[in-house]
């Protein structure tokens, strides 16, 4: 159950080949109206996710890119078609695909450091107290709480949760991160220091990432496939662009690079022609 | 030069708006309850001086009340007691009967909040017997117990009841989904879920519903020990007006609620030792 977010690459290619990580096979959501008839959300959606791949979901709100991710991490269901994770259908939800909510979702009684170790205690419940305490210290040092480590999260910033909530991610050593809006709720200045942050924690650690996300930029800066959803309901998968620049990446680099504004430009012009229709 | 006049002009300002705050401070902490205190005393006083054999002036009052006031604990034979042992045998009674509702109520409100079916069941049982008054119960329990003890500690458990669970439930209902969320990514076992997540996240209507059950089981222990009889606040209550000792009923009137403003305070800072915390609405 416990298992490195290293690189395994070879180990486990029983049923799909060892690359095809994550697959989403003719996935569709929907739910019932009041009235009887069905409402589709997400429509016949296949796609598949590498094992040291970051992947964003991008579209406008509404589109069902919130509960694709839902559906990865086991907390809502498909109606019908296939989810699998090496190969083993997803049924549940799992640590193995560990979330990053979009509100930080950290227990307001516990201190930051009690958060995390919540997590730890529950998932890697065959380590010994000195490992887990260690886990949790090296996580706290790792996005830059350790000062911060016996407050309360009413204590600390929109920008400190959120490393917490990363933190509390990453210490049960997920095989897939998931990550839901993760700096959406945060100030601009924020958001680009924690994009650089978990890109940084990423590139030293590479493994499998989903991020839903509604910002062009931060889908261009971060990932390595960029899924542009249509809008709902009916929501398919309208395109996927490929992010070619190689890691690690730096912003301003980026920025200089006539490529950057030409791919901008493409998802910009995508989210506008499948707006409102 | 002008610095300096300056800076002791900024040090007088401060200094004479530090003392307006002293003053508001002083003016909202103890003059103005006081004179809420003052304007009581002075209605009973003069109803007391237009109707002389209505009530004792409220100086009469004290002095008639002195002796129970400066010996509390006095034995001077059996049933004799002074009013600091009533209060004891109130308290006890209120806490043993408080102890047990809890015990029933905060599980039952767990069970209500948790399944729906529950819910459905419970949820007519305690619509309908959370209106009745407590007083009610005592007959039921005085034939059941045969005793009057066990009998006014029954009703106050039944009074304890109703708060506790619908607030428990409610708290327990809703937990924000979020923090379920993260407990089912992490794989956490049902019952552990109940223990390290609800129940932290629902303590503070838990014990919104204790303190309201708290102060709601004071208020009935008085009446229930005036039909009682026995040893205990309520009974000294009805013991005196038969006495015609109007004196003693009015200082009564002060213990009981200075000891329900008590018995609140200590329950929110046992909500605030347990919780670690304030409440936060996050």
């Amino acid at each position: 159950m416990v298992k490195s977010s290293l690189q395994t690459n070879g180990i486990h290619g029983d049923r799909s080949t060892p690359t095809e990580f994550l697959v989403i096979e003719n996935l569709t959501k929907s739910y019932r109206n009041p009235d009887g008839s069905e409402f589709v959300v997400l429509d016949n959606i296949s796609l598949t996710v590498q094992e040291n791949e970051f992947v964003s979901l991008i579209g406008h709100s509404g589109c069902g890119k919130s509960t694709l991710l839902k559906m990865v991490a086991g907390l809502e269901r498909p109606t019908s078609g296939l989810l699998t994770l090496e190969g083993k259908a997803i049924r549940k939800p799992g640590a193995e695909r560990m979330m990053v909510f979009q509100h930080y979702s950290l227990l307001p009684w516990l201190t930051v450091r009690e958060n995390i170790r919540l997590a730890v205690d529950e998932v890697l419940d065959r380590a010994s107290h000195a490992e887990k305490s260690q886990i949790v210290n090296e996580h706290l040092a790792m996005v830059n709480l350790t000062a911060a480590a016996n407050k309360y999260p009413d204590e600390i910033s929109g920008g400190m949760k959120q490393r917490v909530g990363i933190a509390r991610a990453l210490a049960i050593r997920p095989k897939m991160l998931l990550m839901d809006e993760p700096f959406g709720a945060l100030d601009a200045l924020t958001r680009g220091k924690l994009q650089r942050e978990v890109l940084n924690i990423w590139e030293a650690n590479r493994q499998a990432v989903m991020m839903v996300t509604h910002d062009v930029d931060e889908a261009l800066y971060m990932s390595d496939r960029i899924v542009m959803l249509t809008n709902g309901p009916h929501a398919q998968i309208g395109e996927i662009l490929e992010v070619p620049f190689p890691h690690p990446r730096d912003r301003a680099t980026l920025r200089e690079d006539p490529l950057y504004y030409e791919l901008r430009n493409h998802v910009l012009n995508f989210l506008d022609q499948h707006f409102g229709d | 030069m002008p610095m300096m006049n300056l800076a002791a002009v900024f040090a007088a300002i401060a200094q004479a708006s530090w003392n307006r705050t002293k003053l508001f401070m002083v003016r909202d902490t103890v003059v103005l309850p006081a004179l809420g205190f003052l304007g009581i005393l002075l209605l009973w006083w003069g109803v007391a001086l237009l109707r002389r054999d209505l009530m004792p002036t409220p100086w009469e009052a004290l002095l008639s009340n002195l002796d129970f006031i400066l010996h509390p604990f006095y034995q001077r034979g059996p049933g004799d007691l002074g009013v600091g042992w009533l209060l004891l045998a109130s308290l006890r009674r209120v806490l043993i009967g408080f102890g047990l509702g809890a015990i029933v109520a905060i599980p039952i409100g767990f069970l209500v909040g948790m399944s729906r079916p529950m819910m459905l069941a419970l949820n007519p049982v305690i619509q309908i017997f959370k209106p009745v008054s407590p007083l009610a119960w005592l007959p039921i329990a005085l034939a059941i117990f045969n005793l009057a003890d066990p009998s006014a500690i029954f009703v106050i458990f039944v009074t304890s009841l109703w708060p506790t669970i619908i607030n428990t439930a409610l708290g327990v209902s809703s937990v924000s989904q979020d923090y379920i969320d993260v407990a089912r990514v992490l794989e956490m076992p049902k019952w552990r879920q109940v223990i390290k997540i609800i129940l932290p996240a629902s303590l503070p209507y838990i014990f919104t519903g204790l303190r309201i059950s708290l102060g709601i089981a004071w208020l009935v222990i008085v009446a229930v020990e005036m039909l009682t009889g026995g040893i205990g606040i309520g009974f000294f209550v009805w013991d005196e007006w038969s006495r015609l000792n109007l004196s003693s009923v009015f200082l009564a009137v002060f213990i009981i609620g200075i000891t329900g403003l008590l018995l609140d305070f200590a329950m929110g800072q046992l909500q605030a030792w347990v919780t670690h915390r304030r409440p936060v609405n996050s």
